[in-house]
């Protein structure tokens, strides 16, 4: 029959040749090579020893970040759950009583901020939609655990502590804070 | 009773006999590494510095698992089955020679358990009763899988031992002797025997690898086709029993194999600059040790590089391969030694 595509092969099955059917030249030919992969560099790491390093766009466990003095940049609107496809984002805002400038920077902040864990699929949205530049993913892992519930991340773990600030900057380069912020683009408009 | 010849046998056969299991031991860890190696990876490295405690973590595993006996199984044949794969592999390290002899108080002592003078006879007849115990086990289990598994290696290793045999009547024709002392102190410096019987020890270690159900070899556990194969149903130390078995053989093989073809504890020119009787002695032994360590990594590199063997092929390997290629190896024998003049 003739071939539509023109990429039929006929097969054949050949007898094997006297050499083949020893099988021993080609046993050695094999032991040759596994030799040879014997004396290679081994890929692999010694992991919790050793970590390969991450691609700079990876996005890992949250941050809620704080601003340079110290409070808090969530104003509670709620973008960030709005824009979770997974819904693991839920918040409950308070009004900022006086005597808390240093601690939250706007008059409304978040008094419970809760992301699970198990929901989250560490898509980024919830970084994209926030107008604060509070929230930000990190190249940290979300650790295992036996139970359910300690995969609600309240702000105890989120929020970052005060006296080790977490770096972002290889997430949020100028190019990507002009993209969020700058009103020449039609995204930025309202 | 207790002449001091005797207790120097029960001493020399308690080392050997934790020597043997301690190998056994290490091989597991060995073949781990070795695998790992010539796979691009690094192997066990957690227990112990390079993972050297890692054979002690499997054995005390090996004893926590819980023992489980088969209700439909025939319970002492059950239990018969690794006991006679473990002891019979044990018994085979008697009649080796691991070394010249040592002289102790002024007497001499063989660093042999027993120099029998039908040594050979005396391994292939041991070898032959370990199939019994893969038999047994297969059989007891009643379980098909376990029952094709044992059926499969009892016909691979009756038929391969016939190979086996063959090649070492060339061997024996050429030394004239079946005591493995014999044999091992008639190849002294570099005269080993696989220069005069290349094809006889071609034949010798294909058949060992059948003979120990190693790869390319290892249908009678082969996973893909029959679960485990003949120690499907066998857990707990039973497993352990029946897999510790088959590196110790892998050990007495490479042994056998040192001894017989490769000049056992014979060394080159080492005892022109050692005069000490017992020293050179023990560097002998060490040297047997080497080639013996070279051999298990040998059956290792194989394991790791040849895919298995279908059943036909293996059958038609053992019987119209190597069978007829060693009965050739014998008339080549003897027709070299009637042109050379050795016999007439």
């Amino acid at each position: 029959m003739q071939s539509l595509s023109n990429r039929s092969k006929v097969v054949v099955k050949k007898d094997l040749t006297f050499m083949e059917r020893i099988y021993l030249p080609a046993i050695f030919g094999g032991m040759l090579i596994t030799i040879k992969h014997f004396f290679k560099k081994k890929v692999t790491l010694n992991y919790p020893e050793v970590t390969r390093e991450y691609a700079a766009v990876y996005r890992g466990k949250h941050v809620l970040k704080r601003d340079e003095n110290g409070a808090e940049r969530c104003t509670a609107c709620g973008l960030c759950a709005v824009s979770c496809p997974a819904e693991a984002i839920t918040m409950v805002a308070a009004e900022r009583k006086t005597g808390e400038e240093k601690l939250y920077r706007e008059e409304k902040y978040a008094s419970t901020y809760e992301i699970n864990m198990l929901r989250c699929i560490f898509c980024g949205l919830c970084e994209e939609a926030c107008p604060k530049e509070a929230i930000f993913l990190t190249d940290v892992l979300v650790p295992t655990s036996f139970e359910r519930g300690e995969f609600i991340y309240g702000k105890t773990e989120l929020v970052e502590p005060l006296d080790k600030r977490v770096d972002i900057s290889i997430r949020q380069t100028q190019a990507v804070l002009d993209f969020k912020t700058n009103k020449q683009l039609t995204h930025n408009r309202i | 009773m207790f002449t001091p010849a005797l207790i120097y046998s029960l001493i020399f056969i308690v080392i050997i006999f934790s020597i043997t299991l301690v190998i056994a031991m290490y091989s597991t860890y060995a073949e781990r590494k070795v695998a790992a190696f010539l796979q691009d990876r690094l192997g066990p490295n957690r227990a112990g510095p390079f993972g050297i405690l890692q054979p002690v973590a499997d054995g005390i595993k090996m004893f926590m698992k819980e023992e489980i006996i088969p209700d439909v199984s025939n319970k002492w044949l059950f239990i018969l089955g690794p006991s006679v794969s473990m002891a019979t592999c044990l018994m085979t390290s008697a009649v080796l020679p691991w070394g010249s002899g040592l002289t102790i108080g002024g007497t001499k002592y063989p660093m042999q358990v027993a120099d029998v003078n039908i040594g050979i006879l005396y391994v292939f007849g041991v070898v032959s009763i370990g199939v019994y115990g893969i038999m047994i086990g297969g059989w007891a289990s009643n379980n098909k899988y376990s029952l094709l598994g044992a059926l499969r290696a009892s016909s691979q290793m009756i038929s391969y031992e016939v190979a086996m045999g063959l090649s070492i009547i060339a061997l024996v024709m050429m030394t004239g002797t079946l005591s493995v002392r014999e044999i091992a102190e008639g190849q002294p410096g570099g005269h080993w025997n696989v220069l005069y019987q290349p094809l006889g020890f071609l034949i010798f270690i294909i058949c060992a690898f059948a003979e120990t159900n190693r790869a390319p070899f290892d249908l009678p556990e082969c996973e893909t086709e029959l679960v485990g194969g003949y120690h499907t149903e066998y857990s707990s130390m039973k497993l352990g029993f029946y897999l510790f078995a088959e590196y110790i053989n892998m050990f007495i093989s490479s042994a056998v194999i040192a001894t017989l073809y490769f000049g056992g504890y014979n060394m080159p020119f080492i005892s022109r600059f050692v005069t000490d009787p017992n020293t050179l002695s023990l560097l002998g032994t060490a040297f047997l040790f080497g080639k013996i360590f070279f051999f298990i990594f040998f059956f290792m590199w194989v394991r790791w590089t040849i895919p298995r063997f279908r059943y036909d092929q293996l059958m038609n390997l053992g019987w119209k391969g190597l069978i007829p290629l060693a009965i050739l190896n014998i008339f080549l024998t003897g027709l070299i030694m009637w042109a050379t003049g050795k016999i007439n």
